[in-house]
This record gives C-alpha cells, sequence and structure tokens, in this order.
C-alpha cells in the first residue's frame, strides 16, 4: 500500500516538474511558432 | 518551388509523362474545360470517390513563359490566380512567411479532412466498442468462470513476490496509464459525445484539465515503463514451459494449474504488450508533445514500402511525402489506435488482478502473497523460493505468517 501511494505522490510531483520545465524549454508552440517579427502578447 | 517547376516544364517539353499519366485507366475527357476539372470530376469529389489529382496538381503556371513585366498580366509572373491557388492547394508554392515553424508555409492541406472523419468515424467507434466489448466479455467471464479461487488449503504463510521498488514502479505505470487513459478518452470523446451531454463550458475545463494531465503525467508512465521493463524483462523471456501453459489454456477453463515460473506466458504476454505498446505509444505520444519536431511517418512509410509491407497489405504504395501536419495527424491516430488496444488488455489484466483472481492483488499490494496461491499459480517459482529461504533456515525475511 505504501508502495502504491508513494508512486501516486511521484505520478503528481513528476506532473508538476515536467510542467515547470517544459515550459522553460524552449517548445511552446508560441516561442517554436514566433520570430523577431512576430509579437504575440 | 523553381527546380521543380523547371524539371516540370523541362519533362513536359522532352515529351516524358509523369507517373500519373502512365496509369492504364483511361483518360477522363477534359477538353470541354481546356484541360481543368470538369463537372464530372466535382461531382466525383463530392461522392467520396478518388479522384486523381494528377491533372491539376502540377499545373501551377509557367514562369518562363511569363509576359514581360510591361506589359498587361506581366505581373503575375506566369502564373494565373487559378494556378497559385493551385500551387497552395497542392503545397509546391513558395511561401514566405513571418512566423516560424516548419508548419507555417503550409496554408492548406486537405489531409486534415481525411483525418477529422476517421477520428469522429471508425476510431471513435470501433475503439469505443474494443473497450465497450471488452467489460462486457470480462463480465460474461466472470459469469460463467466465478472468482478464480485458491484450490487448496491456506497455508497462513505468505512468501514475498514483489520488492517494494517493483510495486513502486507498477504503481506509477499503472496510475499513469489510468490517468492517460481517461484524459485521453475525454479529447477523443468531446466533440461527439462530452459536448452534447454537458454543454461546452463543462467541456472547456475538462478538456484544459484533460490536456494539462495528458501532457505532463506522460513523464511519469515513460518513466515507469523503463522501469518495469528493467525489473522484469529477464523474468519474461520465453521459455519452454510457456508452451504448455499455453496449449492448456493457463489451466483457466480447466482443474488445476500447469506449472509455471516467475510469471506465466499470460503474463509474459502481457508484459510484452506493455513494453511494444507502450513504447509506440510513447514514441508517438512524444512526436505530439513537440509538435513537429519528430517526424516519422513519411520515414515508415518509406520503409514499408521498401520491404514491401504495404503491398503485401494490400495498401499499395504509401505516400512519402507528407506535410508536416499530416505527421502529427498520422501519430495521433496511430497514438489513438495502439492505445486503444492497450486499454482493452489492461482491462483484462486489471480484472485477473482483483476481482478475478483470489490472492492475486496481494502480489502488488502488500507484496506478500499465499504459499499455497504461489503453489498453485507458479508452481516452479514458488519451489525454487521454499528452496531458497529453507536453505537459508527459519525466521528468514520471505516466509511469514499471513496476517
Amino acid at each position: 500500500m505504501k508502495s502504491m501511494l508513494s508512486a501516486f505522490l511521484a505520478i503528481a510531483v513528476i506532473a508538476v516538474g515536467s510542467n515547470l520545465i517544459l515550459g522553460q524549454a524552449g517548445f511552446s508552440s508560441q516561442e517554436r511558432g514566433s520570430g523577431p517579427a512576430v509579437r504575440l502578447d | 518551388m523553381s527546380l521543380r517547376l523547371l524539371l516540370f516544364v523541362l519533362a513536359t517539353m522532352m515529351g516524358i509523362s509523369f507517373g500519373w499519366a502512365q496509369e492504364a485507366a483511361p483518360k477522363p475527357d477534359r477538353s470541354a474545360t481546356g484541360g481543368a476539372q470538369t463537372l464530372e470530376d466535382i461531382m466525383a469529389r463530392q461522392r467520396g470517390e478518388a479522384v486523381d489529382n494528377g491533372f491539376r496538381s502540377g499545373a501551377t503556371g509557367d514562369p518562363d513563359s511569363a509576359a514581360g513585366l510591361a506589359q498587361q498580366l506581366g505581373t503575375l509572373g506566369g502564373a494565373s490566380d487559378p494556378e497559385l491557388w493551385r500551387a497552395l492547394r497542392f503545397g509546391s508554392a513558395n511561401i514566405t512567411a513571418t512566423n516560424n515553424g516548419p508548419a507555417a508555409t503550409t496554408l492548406i492541406q486537405d489531409g486534415g479532412m481525411r483525418w477529422l472523419q476517421f477520428r469522429e468515424g471508425p476510431l471513435l467507434t470501433y475503439g469505443g466498442y474494443l473497450l465497450l466489448g471488452t467489460i462486457v466479455l470480462l463480465a460474461v467471464f466472470f459469469l460463467i468462470r466465478g472468482r478464480i479461487r485458491i484450490d487448496g488449503e491456506k497455508t497462513g504463510l505468505t512468501i514475498e513476490r514483489f520488492k517494494p521498488v517493483e510495486r513502486f514502479g507498477h504503481w506509477l505505470l499503472a496510475g499513469s496509464f489510468i490517468l492517460l487513459g481517461i484524459t485521453g478518452l475525454i479529447t477523443l470523446f468531446g466533440r461527439k459525445f462530452l459536448i452534447p451531454a454537458f454543454g461546452h463550458e463543462t467541456f472547456a475545463f475538462l478538456a484544459v484539465g484533460s490536456k494539462w494531465i495528458h501532457n505532463n503525467v506522460s513523464w511519469a508512465f515513460m518513466l515507469a515503463l523503463v522501469m518495469v521493463f528493467v525489473f522484469w524483462v529477464v523474468h519474461n523471456l520465453p521459455s519452454r514451459t510457456d508452451i504448455n501453459w499455453l496449449l492448456k489454456g493457463g489451466g483457466i477453463f480447466t482443474k488445476g494449474h500447469p506449472p509455471a515460473k516467475k510469471f506465466n506466458a499470460g503474463q509474459k504476454l502481457i508484459f510484452w504488450s506493455v513494453i511494444i505498446l507502450g513504447a509506440s505509444i510513447s514514441a508517438s505520444g512524444l512526436a505530439l508533445l513537440f509538435p513537429f519536431e519528430l517526424n516519422m511517418f513519411a520515414a515508415t512509410f518509406a520503409k514499408l514500402n521498401d520491404f514491401g509491407i504495404s503491398a503485401a497489405l494490400g495498401m499499395g504504395e504509401l505516400r512519402t511525402t507528407l506535410a508536416p501536419h499530416e505527421e502529427m495527424q498520422y501519430a495521433q491516430l496511430w497514438h489513438a489506435i495502439v492505445s486503444f488496444v492497450l486499454m482493452a488488455i489492461i482491462l483484462a489484466h486489471i480484472y485477473i488482478g482483483s476481482v478475478g483472481m483470489e490472492g492475486a492483488y496481494d502480489a502488488m499490494g502488500t507484496g506478500e502473497v499465499e504459499l499455497q496461491w504461489a503453489r498453485e499459480h507458479h508452481s516452479i517459482w514458488a519451489a525454487e523460493e521454499e528452496a531458497r529461504n529453507a536453505a537459508q533456515g527459519s525466521g528468514n525475511r520471505a516466509t511469514t505468517p499471513a496476517e
């Protein structure tokens, strides 16, 4: 039971962590699709 | 663009006809429209018939025969407006866009319609029926066979089946897969079922949440897939006992159980399904997570053509030039199809690991299984464990009284 709960906790931690990392990895559609000539915000 | 056009012009001048012109099918008479598409072409397309667009996809003008700049129509550069639109429509126009990215210069791609129709048609229908059918079959099996009980007298002793880290890996995979499955189904069934049932606003909330969960939980799934592969691959290599086990149908419909090692042939099939289908889902999922970065389908189609697999399957020559969007569309369809198959398999796995079999859940719950269960379902493994425990003397960790 402890293994199961810690795995579920790990899923939450990985999800939040990957959201933070991916947001900064430069692969958002906004970053990939825009250029110096494009202002999106 | 200019090189392609030049080749086209050269080939036409030299009287070389392209592949589409060489087909044996009788050529439709388009003299009434001067070679442009006829009413019959349009009607055929509207009837959903396959129309060979070869006669117009290359008809995108000819800069070499353009009128001089000072003359009337000279500024059109040898391409009329219909020819320009045709070049856009068939993806051969030379487009410059201020935004970046591989898809920025694809202004029209008609593959999207086929994708949309397949996605909300056969994919959704057959995928849904597959899952419902699996659930019905499992329910019928439960009604006929009932819970598979431990036949012999329980010993009151347990042996360790899975270490905590193995159970952690399993539940990391299981928890993430269920989350990914539910959010994936919400995404796929949204427009057809959830919006009509709950309205746009509720679904918008669900869809945004599903996307966040699906995108971010995917990493836990991929990590866990690697973990369980490393943990269990040794125990899942095929062995001679598997043949006997499979021939006896795993003993599901008969009395007694065929001998098995740590994993029986059925479990091995589940393991390899999870590993292979899971890896395939991960690959197409990564292509979807990083749009247009990991294009795999044109290359895969080329391989299928080269090895004659597509021809053997009656699919003919597959297209090896795909618009960036088409790569994504194929990735999405493949992702969903393989996921449906894996979901159906996992439904059966969940059934047999919970209500379907007495004593099975303990293996992943506490990690300790009833000795009698082990002797019946995994006789070879149980004998090895018992011998090992006996050699280590009494009071070892592996054999403890059940609570």
